[in-house]
This record gives C-alpha cells, sequence and structure tokens, in this order.
C-alpha cells in the first residue's frame, strides 16, 4: 500500500506534538523563563529524536520512528510519557558534547492503552545511536517495567536497537542485566511482549527471549546472538541477516520467534488485537468481550469432517474455526512445529487457549518442536488465567534416533508436564486418536482434565490395531480376524467412556455449545498446587 | 485400516451419528407450488434406488418420500456422509471415488438392488441416465428402469440415428450433419463440404461437454484431436459427430412426458441460452422469444418424435431456435434434465412423481390442455468455480460456511451438499440450482437477486458473482440473449460488477461503517475489572479507505446504530444491527435495504465485502495509519512470466514439452484435466524450458507449479 499523502505529513504531525507539549508546558507558573525555554526546548529536542535526517534514514528502510510506532500502537491521547529528559551519563569518547546529548536517549517510555486497558510501553530510538542501550536507557525501561509489575499491567517492548552503548562499556552490559532481572520477575505476573522492528543482536535478544511472546517484522527485522560477519570468521559460513535471523528463520525454523508481520503498520495493528486476548497480570481473569456468536451455535461441518478411514487427514483449524467465536484464531507460531496449533481464540467473549494435534501435518504427532512449543503456550495459559480447549488427535510420538538423540524423553515430558501442573479450566475433546502415552500427556482426565470428551469417532488405545495385534498375536495365524477384534474393542470411544476417562461423547456439532456451557461452571474453579519454591520442569 | 470401519461396534457408533444428523437435516430441496397430489393409495413401487449422487439423487429421495416409496443410495467411499446418503433410508457403498468404479460401475450397483431389494431404479442425470447397456441388464434382473425403454435410449442417445428418426417423424433438423469421423483429415473434408462454422463433438455424450466449434481447417484438426481424446475419456466411445453450427442461436428445449400406453405431453419450454462453453448458466421458463404458435409448433414437434420413438417417462428435446424463430431439432435428452424444476414451478407437476407412476404403468394424469403456464421461474446453477477465469474454472474445498437463502419465499434450492461437505475433483462442481418463482419474469428476476445476495458460502470460490452479473444485465432482463451471451457482453473475460459512483460511495460507506463498528466493540470489556477501561472518547472517525487503488478520505460520525459517513463531499446514511459474527450483513444505506456479506475483516484494516453478489477488497486504515503507509516498504510479488501454474485442480493429461525444449508463445504445453474437461496449458512467451514438474497422470491443485521456463 502506498498513500499518496503530502510528504510534509511528518513535519506538520511533530511541529503539532511539540506545539501540545508547549501549551502544556505555559501552564507552569514561569519565573524563570530561561528555564521555561530550556524546557521547551528539551521537549522538542525529545520528540525529533536524532533529528529529521536520521528520521528520513529511518523511513527510508521502511520503519517508523519510534514515536510513530507507540501513536499507531496506543489509543489516540492516550500516551502518558516518561523521563522524557533523561540523558546517558557518558563521557567518554566525546560523548559528553552537547551534540552528543539527546533528551530522552534512544528510548521513548510510558503507559497508555489499547482499547482502553493500560498498558506500559518502551519504544526503542534507532534514530539515537541506532538505539543502542545505554544504562539510561536501561533505566528508564526498568522503571516502566518495575510500575507494570506493581500496578498489574502488561510490558510491551518495541525493539529496534543496535545494541550495546559500546562508548559505555560494562554499564551497558549491566543495563541488560538489569531488565533481564525485570523480566524474570515479571514472567508470570503480567504479560510481557516484544515486537522486533529491527535489529537486535547480541545480548539484546535475551529480553525478548524471556518475554512471552516475540513478534517480528518481515524484511525489516532481525535476531540473532552474533551477526553474518563475526559467523563467518568464526565458523566460516557464508550467511546473510536475512537468512541467519530474519522473520522467516525464526518463525519458521527456530522457533524464536511466534509470527511475523509485513510491515510495521501490520505488525502494530495486529499486536493491538492480540493485546485484548490478553489479561492484564495474573491476579486478573481471562477477559471477556462482546461477543455476537451465539453460545448455542451448532456447527453441523463437525458432524463430517473426521474422515471414515484412520489414515486420512483433516485440517484441525477448521474445527477450531468453526467452534470458536466469529471464526477468530489468533495463531501463535503458525509455521512452525506445524504438527501442533496453538493460539487464542474467544468462546463466547471469553478469552480462551487452544492447543490442537495437526492431522495434516506428520500425521499430528508430538515431536521435540511441537512438545516444547505446546508447553510454553500452556504454561502461559495457567499463569495467566486462560481456560486452556485442547483437541486430541495424536497417534503417539515420533519415533527415530533424530527424536531420541534429540531428547525426545526430556522435551516430550514439558508438555506433560505443563499441561499436569495447570490449574485453569482445562477441557479436552478427542477428535480421534489418542494412542498411547501422547494420549495421557494431551490434557487426559488423568492429568487433572475436567471436561474430556469424545467424539464417535474417537479411539483411546495404546496404539493402533495393527501394530497391537502384531504384538499381542505374535507369530499367530489369523492376524486379521485379531485386527477386527481389537478394534471393536478398543477403535472407539466405549473402553474410556465406561471407565469415566472421557465424561462424554458427544455429537461434533454441539461442541461449541457443550464448551460454552462448561466454561461458565467453570470460570469459578478453584485449585492450587502444593507449595514449593517453584516447580522443576525438566528443560 | 480401513476396512475394520465395517466391524458392528463402528456401525453402532456411525448409527448413533447418523440419527441425530438426520433429525436436523434439511434436505435442500423446497418445492414450490406442486398441484400434484401424492395419492398414497396409488400402489407403485416399494423401494427405489437412487443410482446417483448430490442434488438430483436428494431430489428424487425427496419425492419418494412424499409418495411413501423407501429409498436406497448408493455412494462412492468418499460420499459415504454425503446429504444423500443421510437422507436416503439405506446406502450401499459402491467402490471408491472415480466414477468409473463406482456410479458407473454397473456390477456393484447391480449388486446393490440385489442386496436392498430395490423394484426400480432412478438414474437422475448423467452416470448411467441415458446408458441402454444399464438398462437392458436391469430388464434382465426384473428391476424397472424410471426411464424411457432402451430402444429409445439407443435411439435417441446416437446423434446421427436421433436426427434420422427426427426427420423421418417431421421433426426440423439442422442442415448438413452428417456421419461418424475416423481422422482429422476426414474431420476437415466433411466440415469442408457442410461449410463453416462446424461443430465437433462426440457421438456418445450428452450436454455440452466435448463440444467444440470450428471456424477453418485447423481448428477443425484441433478440436477433432480435443473431442476424440474427451469422447473416449468419457465415454470409452471416440466416434465424433460434425454439423452445421447456426451462428447466433437460442437454446430452448420442450420437456416432454410421455407414458407407456401412447400418451404424450408437451410441459412448454425452457430458456436455456445463457451458457459457457456450452455448459447452461442460467435457465428460465417460459422463454421470453417464444410466442403462443412457435410455442405450440415446438411442442407438437417434440410430441411427435416421442411418439415416434414409443418414448416413455420424462424427456428433454432440445432445439436450437434462430433469430427469425427457425427451430431446429437438436438432441433428446432420454432422462431428467437438471434444469426440470422451473418447468415443475410453471406447471404445478411433480417430475419425478410422474416418471415413477409411469415406469410402474400408470396412464397420464393430465391432458394438454391441463398444462398451465402458471408465472416465471429462473434457474441459476450455482457452481465451485472461478468465474474471472474463462467464466468458471473448478475450484474444489471444504464448504467452511454454508447456508441458503430459504427463508426468502418462492425460493427453492435443489442441493446436495451441506455446511462441511467437500467439493472434490471427482465430481461435478455444482453447489446447488437456486430457482426463484414469481408471477413475472420480473418479480421471479428480483427474487433471484435477493437469492444470491443472502446465499452464504464459504471455503470455495463460486459463480455467484457472475450469475448475479447476468440477471441484472440490460440485455439478460429485456431477453435480448443468445448462447453467445457471455462471450458476446464479456468479450475480454468476466471482470466482476463494475461499481458506479453512487454504488461505489454506498461499498466504501459500508466498510467505514463496519469498521467503526468493529473498533467500538473492541472496546467493550464485560465483568467486574480491577483497572478500569478508559475507552477513546470518540464520535467522529477519520478515516482512510483503499479500493481498487483508489484512496478515499472518509468522515464518519455515529449515533446508535446509524452511521452517516461522508465521502467527497457527499453524505451517505448507514444503518443495521452491526452483527459481527453473522455471515449476512443486512443494512440499510440511503433508504434502500441491501444484503451485503462480510467475508473477511483482519486487524490490519482489510475488509472484504460481497456487494451486488462481486467480492470487494478494502482497506480501511486511520488517517494516522494511513499517512504513514507511505513509509512502508513495497513487497515485490513473485515474477510469474515464466513459471506455468495450474489454474485449477485436475490431473495431467498429457505434457508436451521436456527441459532444453524452444517453445513458441501461444505453444501448448501440458493438458489439465478437470471435471472431465481438457484445458490446454500455453506457453506466456517464446522462451526455453527451463524445467517440467509434472508428468502425465499428476494429479495437481490450484497453483501448483507445472513448467518452469527460461
Amino acid at each position: 500500500y502506498r498513500w499518496p499523502l503530502d510528504e510534509a505529513g511528518d513535519g506538520q504531525r511533530l511541529e503539532h506534538l511539540a506545539s501540545k507539549v508547549l501549551q502544556n508546558a505555559r501552564c507552569y507558573s514561569v519565573s524563570h523563563l530561561s528555564v521555561q525555554e530550556r524546557i521547551e526546548k528539551k521537549r522538542k529536542a525529545a520528540l525529533t529524536g536524532g533529528g529529521q535526517l536520521r528520521i528520513a534514514a529511518q523511513h527510508k528502510r521502511g520503519k517508523l520512528t519510534a514515536r510513530e510506532r507507540l501513536e499507531l500502537l496506543l489509543d489516540p491521547d492516550s500516551f502518558v510519557e516518561y523521563d522524557m529528559f533523561v540523558e546517558h551519563r557518558c563521557s567518554d569518547f566525546g560523548m559528553e558534547a552537547d551534540h552528543n546529548k539527546y533528551p530522552g536517549d534512544s528510548v521513548v517510555t510510558g503507559q497508555g492503552r489499547i482499547n482502553g486497558r493500560l498498558v506500559y510501553v518502551f519504544s526503542q530510538d534507532f534514530t539515537v545511536f541506532g538505539g543502542s542501550l545505554s544504562g539510561a536507557h536501561a533505566q528508564k525501561v526498568c522503571k516502566i517495567m518495575d510500575q507494570a509489575m506493581m500496578v498489574g499491567a502488561p510490558v510491551i517492548g518495541l525493539n529496534d536497537s543496535g545494541g550495546a552503548r559500546i562508548q559505555e562499556g560494562v554499564e551497558s552490559l549491566a543495563g541488560y542485566a538489569d531488565i533481564f532481572l525485570r523480566n524474570v520477575m515479571a514472567s508470570g505476573v503480567v504479560p510481557q511482549i516484544s515486537l522486533i522492528m529491527g535489529p537486535c543482536a547480541g545480548g539484546a535478544v535475551y529480553s525478548p527471549a524471556l518475554t512471552d511472546f516475540t513478534f517480528m517484522v518481515k524484511d525489516t527485522s532481525y535476531l540473532f546472538i552474533t551477526g553474518p560477519d563475526v559467523v563467518k570468521s568464526v565458523t566460516n559460513e557464508d550467511v546473510t541477516q536475512e537468512e541467519l535471523g530474519g522473520a522467516k528463520t525464526h518463525t519458521t525454523v527456530s522457533g524464536v520467534a511466534h509470527r511475523a508481520f509485513e510491515n510495521d503498520i501490520d505488525a502494530l495493528l495486529n499486536l493491538r488485537d492480540f493485546f485484548n486476548f490478553l489479561p492484564l497480570s495474573n491476579k486478573d481473569p481471562a477477559p471477556v468481550t462482546e461477543c455476537h456468536d451465539p453460545r448455542d451455535r451448532l456447527v453441523p461441518g463437525l458432524d463430517t469432517i473426521v474422515p471414515l478411514e484412520s489414515t486420512k487427514a483433516y485440517d484441525m483449524l477448521d474445527i477450531v474455526h468453526g467452534i470458536v467465536d466469529e471464526r477468530e484464531f489468533f495463531e501463535i507460531m503458525p509455521n512452525y512445529a506445524k504438527n501442533i496449533v496453538v493460539g487464542f481464540a474467544r468462546m463466547n467473549g471469553r478469552t480462551v487457549g487452544i492447543v490442537g494435534n495437526q492431522p495434516k501435518v506428520a500425521s499430528g504427532c508430538l515431536d521435540i518442536n511441537s512438545s516444547v512449543k505446546g508447553a510454553r503456550f500452556v504454561r502461559f495459559c495457567d499463569a495467566f488465567n486462560i481456560p486452556i480447549i485442547t483437541f486430541v488427535d495424536v497417534p503417539g510420538f515420533l519415533p527415530g534416533t533424530a527424536q531420541e538423540y534429540g531428547g525426545i524423553i526430556r522435551h516430550g515430558a514439558k508438555l506433560l508436564y505443563a499441561f499436569a501442573e495447570a490449574t485453569v479450566p482445562k477441557i479436552t475433546v478427542i477428535t480421534r486418536k489418542a494412542y498411547g502415552g501422547a494420549y495421557d500427556v494431551m490434557s487426559s482426565k488423568h492429568l487433572r482434565g475436567d471436561v474430556n470428551y469424545a467424539w464417535p469417532s474417537a479411539e483411546v488405545a495404546v496404539m493402533g490395531a495393527k501394530g497391537a495385534v502384531q504384538i499381542i498375536f505374535r507369530g499367530k495365524e489369523n492376524q486379521a480376524e485379531a485386527e477386527a477384534e481389537y478394534v471393536e474393542k478398543f477403535a472407539n470411544p466405549f473402553p474410556a467412556a465406561v471407565r469415566g476417562f472421557v465424561d462424554d461423547i458427544i455429537q461434533p456439532s454441539t461442541t461449541r455449545k457443550r464448551i460454552c456451557r462448561d466454561l461458565e461452571v467453570l470460570a469459578s474453579k478453584k485449585q492450587t498446587n502444593p507449595w514449593k519454591k517453584h516447580a522443576n520442569i525438566p528443560l | 485400516m480401513a476396512a475394520y470401519r465395517n466391524t458392528p461396534g463402528f456401525q453402532r457408533v456411525l448409527h448413533a451419528v447418523k440419527h441425530v444428523c438426520f433429525s436436523k437435516q434439511r434436505c435442500g430441496v423446497i418445492i414450490c407450488r406442486y398441484s400434484t397430489v401424492y395419492d398414497p393409495n396409488e400402489k407403485t413401487f416399494d423401494k427405489i434406488l437412487i443410482a446417483n449422487r448430490g442434488e438430483i439423487a436428494c431430489r428424487v429421495i425427496k419425492t419418494c418420500k412424499k409418495m411413501g416409496i423407501k429409498t436406497v443410495a448408493v455412494h462412492s467411499d468418499v460420499d459415504s456422509s454425503a446429504v444423500h446418503v443421510k437422507v436416503a433410508d439405506e446406502a450401499v457403498c459402491v467402490g471408491p471415488a472415480p466414477t468409473s468404479k463406482s456410479y458407473l460401475n454397473m456390477d456393484a450397483i447391480m449388486n446393490a438392488i440385489k442386496q436392498t431389494g430395490a423394484q426400480a431404479v432412478h438414474p437422475g442425470y448423467g452416470f448411467l441416465s441415458e446408458n441402454k447397456e444399464f438398462a437392458k441388464r436391469l430388464a434382465a434382473e426384473g428391476v424397472t428402469f424410471i426411464g424411457p425403454d432402451t430402444h429409445a435410449i439407443q435411439a435417441m442417445g446416437d446423434k446421427i440415428e436421433s436426427k434420422l428418426i427426427a426427420k423421418a417423424a417431421k421433426v426440423n433438423t439442422i442442415p448438413g450433419f452428417d456421419g461418424v469421423v475416423k481422422d482429422a483429415e476426414e474431420a476437415v473434408k466433411i466440415a469442408g463440404e457442410i461449410g463453416y462454422p462446424v461443430m465437433i463433438k462426440a457421438s456418445a455424450g450428452g450436454g455440452g461437454k466435448g463440444m467444440r466449434i470450428a471456424w477453418n481447417d485447423e481448428e477443425t484438426r484441433e478440436g477433432f484431436r480435443f473431442s476424440s481424446q474427451e469422447a473416449l475419456s468419457s465415454f470409452g466411445d471416440d466416434r465424433l459427430l460434425i454439423e452445421k453450427f447456426i451462428d447466433n442461436p437460442r437454446h430452448i428445449e420442450i420437456q416432454v412426458l410421455a407414458d407407456k400406453h401412447g400418451d404424450a405431453l408437451w410441459l412448454n419450454e425452457r430458456e436455456c441460452s445463457i451458457q459457457r462453453r456450452n455448459q447452461k448458466v442460467v435457465e428460465e421458463a417460459p422463454s421470453t422469444f417464444l410466442d403462443p404458435d412457435t410455442r405450440r409448433a415446438m411442442g407438437e414437434q417434440a410430441v411427435s418424435l416421442a411418439n415416434a420413438v414409443k418414448y416413455s417417462s420424462a424427456g428433454t428435446v432440445e432445439f436450437l431456435v434462430d433469430s427469425k424463430k427457425n427451430f431446429y431439432f437438436l438432441e433428446m435428452n432420454t432422462r431428467l434434465q437438471v434444469e426440470h424444476p422451473i418447468t415443475e414451478c410453471i406447471t404445478g407437476l411433480d417430475l419425478v412423481q410422474q416418471m415413477i407412476r409411469i415406469a410402474k404403468g400408470y396412464k397420464l394424469q393430465h391432458k394438454q390442455s391441463d398444462i398451465p403456464i402458471n408465472g416465471w421461474a429462473v434457474e441459476s446453477r450455482v457452481y465451485a468455480e472461478d468465474p474471472y477465469k474463462s467464466f468458471g474454472l473448478p475450484s474444489i474445498g471444504r464448504l467452511s460456511q454454508y447456508q441458503e437463502p430459504l427463508d426468502l419465499p418462492n425460493v427453492r434450492v435443489d442441493s446436495g451438499i451441506q455446511e462441511g461437505s467437500d467439493i472434490s475433483i471427482y465430481y461435478d462442481p455444482m453447489i446447488s440450482k437456486l430457482v426463484t418463482y414469481g408471477k413475472t419474469r420480473e418479480e421471479a428476476l428480483k427474487k433471484m437477486e435477493d437469492a444470491l445476495d443472502n446465499y452464504v458460502i464459504r471455503g470455495v470460490t463460486h459463480n455467484i458473482p457472475l450469475l448475479r452479473e447476468i440477471i441484472v444485465h440490460p440485455r439478460f432482463v429485456s431477453g435480448d440473449i443468445s448462447t453467445k451471451f457471455l462471450p458476446e457482453v464479456y468479450p475480454d473475460g468476466f471482470k466482476g460488477h463494475m461499481l458506479t459512483a453512487g454504488e461505489r460511495r454506498e461499498l466504501l460507506a459500508t466498510a467505514a461503517a463496519l469498521y467503526v463498528a468493529a473498533q467500538l466493540r473492541s472496546q467493550k470489556f464485560l465483568g467486574d475489572l480491577r483497572v478500569s477501561v478508559v475507552p477513546a472518547e470518540s464520535r467522529q472517525w477519520e478515516l482512510c479507505v483503499e479500493l481498487d487503488k483508489g484512496v478515499h478520505m472518509l468522515g464518519v460520525s455515529r449515533s446508535g446504530n446509524n452511521y452517516t459517513v461522508e465521502i467527497d463531499g457527499e453524505k451517505v446514511e448507514v444503518s443495521g444491527e452491526w452483527n459481527l459474527a453473522s455471515a449476512l450483513l443486512p443494512i440499510t444505506i440511503n433508504g434502500k435495504h441491501r444484503t451485503l456479506q462480510c467475508l473477511l475483516r483482519t486487524a490490519a484494516g482489510e475488509i472484504s465485502l460481497q456487494y451486488l453478489g462481486t467480492s470487494f477488497k478494502l482497506r480501511v486504515l486511520s488517517n494516522l495509519a494511513a499517512s504513514l503507509s507511505k513509509h512502508m516498504p513495497e513487497k515485490v510479488p513473485e515474477d510469474t512470466s515464466s513459471i506455468l501454474r495450474s489454474p485449477m485442480p485436475g490431473s495431467v493429461v498429457a505434457v508436451s514439452v521436456k527441459p532444453g525444449d524452444n517453445v513458441a508463445e501461444g505453444q501448448e504445453i501440458c493438458v489439465i484435466e478437470a471435471m472431465k474437461m481438457q484445458n490446454s496449458m500455453t506457453a506466456a512467451k517464446t522462451a526455453k524450458v527451463k524445467s517440467v514438474h509434472c508428468k502425465a497422470g499428476d494429479t495437481v491443485g490450484e497453483g501448483d507449479l507445472l513448467v518452469e521456463l527460461e
């Protein structure tokens, strides 16, 4: 999209902002005009960051400025800025010179509203020293994080930084660590979201990594420990920035980022949308918004979605879209470990976390990546009171040396652990296969599932009929007959239902209705785990 | 693995599923205005097997239920949960997905008849409906074929023989038609004798499938090659027919009904001129073109042809009618036609019931003077097709949302699918037949507009944009149509609805109002909140809306559910309930009622609206976001000039190039077959072939890479 608007737009907007600030400033009872003038000058300087030339350069890269980003992210006129007058304290290498001081330094911080709800934000300003992190920069970020924790509101970081302020040396490193510590302290207390909108390299990457969600902007953002030059000198690999740490790499290969967006505007508008799914803190219930989708809506398409042949695939997303409010599903990591689907949706207006095996990809098996992906998502939901709805069609864990050597035992245990420790409402729907250990893992009744349903097509068994018969009747004739017997006995929902391991066998088209009703009941669920300093998840 | 599904335990579960489904099931057929009485004392059959699928199987079952007849559905394995299987009393699987192994598999169908004890078979249309072999086998087993006897099928099934019989029965026939063709050169010779233009088609084929028109020797050779291949793949019979092509004709057909006692009736005409690639798209009854004399003359000739072959059952005599109302016999279809509902609407007869009665040996209940023309009926064939590609190339997919406009009066929808159904590459891509009825043609067409606007189809590309345009086109509305309507009206292909300035404002205003409604709702949080919500106070919105590369600045103000949108100095009032979950968006724009559909609404401001049948992509942004958009990098789309992708899902019939070959622009590269249509894929430029990614026999999806050029 190219909007044919006048080029003077930016200048005008900045002027407008500046005049607003001036108006506010004039409200002071002013006795020393020189101080008043200095205040105005500083504020104006703060609003232009690194200056018009650098702003133009930022735009030329297809990126918006730190302030433009905040304007888009937050409700109009809701931003309250802190620390506009903070300046860096470095006095080496000529940094002490006036022309090297920028009011506010290389980050804009404060709080504001997204759709009326409180959020703390910081937005790194690439036009000031490439957004590099000085002690002052870190201090500003820490201040809003501390307040967010006290108030109980999420923190959103817009990252666009070249890295440490090298001139400041260890002070910059200390700043990183201060932020890391706060990221860890805030983890599980308030939601933390990172949107990578430019470079983010070296130690800086660990702050996003510690937050709950990391989003990226395609083509203009990078995340890596060391850049292509260092990679070349150390491992002799030729790799571009994009290949090494671009949005595609991190959303499909490494799993570092949870989603990528087309450009700054697309990313920020989507972030606003995403924010609406989250509670403000671990003290708040999952948010409920006005919903136009009837809670008792039947979904006739689900009655035919599971193919009759158990080897045939279908798209779990079709089930998810059919069941949730208005077919709206914010998928997390849609291009990574696609054999499991996770994301946020609403049921009768209330945020829920969805976890589903995806039969379309690798038969929906659990492997290392999908287990880790699922586990992290489940733990987020549990930390922030978001009910979890699990759709199960899993043939088991993926066999093979690659998986065993990679530690599937250790990683698969994470998902098991996450489901088991979760105390939020847990509703499980077995759509087809629930085989072996993977059945146990996928929010089974045994792991304190609150309501577990089976569709008529469900098969809860130790394994598929063929494999089972080969073991039970090894070397015997009439394998086909035995297989039929096994199918008759186990490849259906009855063995689980008669033992109470599923609470009911339900007509697929009624699934939405049932879940909405259950969630209302479970809204007052109270469950606690034994006291512990912290649990020891198999990392 | 699949076999174990037949175990008793599983069957029990399946049965339970089926039972619940059925209680909620609409068959999708609402018959308007039958004057027919279903006399329960008139003994016909106890059980009928329907040797077909989809809407026509459902249609037949519907009447059987009214007549108190038990029904048996047959199905392929992929169709095991299809609607026709659910609505039938019994169902038998007759084989795997390909039609040659299931719905055309006579052995399996004969077994199904034996297994279920069906006394009669209704063949629907297509498949085995005009297969004399099938009729013979049924007769041998003492099972009634609900259709004409073998003799009539054979006589009318052969294009050459049928014309000889027609001639003898004093039916007007097309001049200059001739015999069976052996090779391309003979085709050219015959064409020369007849005089161009000529039409080439498969002798054994019905309808327009496999029909090609040649204007010169070169096109005759090409037409011969394609038609013979298609004839072979579709009918297992590569005989062809070449005849004089009547330029600018109308296609008008007469429905006949004849019993086994020598009585025959004509049930008026159906106008089927709106066609694409010789397949019907919109039909109506009666025709605006026929006067009572022509109608009677055609009707009487049709009846005399039926009598000549001792026809019994329902049948259709197709005519080409030129601009001077000369009519020529084209062919006789010895089956129930797809478009039969419009005849039912204007005559009040249930044709399926009549066929069943006749098959049982009853005499016709009506006399010719009993057959009325009551009102007007229009039928739109709703297809899973992309109308922007040659007026319709097949598309496939799962119907993620599906809602028929059945709450409107005088609307009939014959369909065999439901929400969740898959439109697959194996079968005809028809979704439904949408029929509207009115006292006048105007009323029927208005009703059709409403019905198309209220028809919700998601998950597959469909041809509603084209249908909606046809029925409001001035030429169509005035009745000035011919079989060339589509290519004449859209010489550069169908491009969707062209918005007038006023319509454009309506669309922009609706998108803006929808955007604001959604924005306001996203600030509404319910329940007790620890931290209060402070929504942005605003009654005025300054928005920027992009549509077709045009950018508009809009001012929106709201009071309750009413929005006033100011566009380029003009005010548009939009009001509605703004139910953001509903597929339909019924609103009032400047006092006019309109039903739009919201197809897409994203967080980034993209909104797709179906308006006047066509879907339009818009983008709504705040002025701030819009003004910053100029800084966003332009993403370069993939260069596609040297890449050949499959335009539709289908199978590769032939690949005529290999890597390293030089191809000229327009040269055939490969042939893709989908839904029995062969499509020649040609090179977009003169170049060397870099790589070939398909081979004959491959199944390809839409957008799959076929061949790369250098």
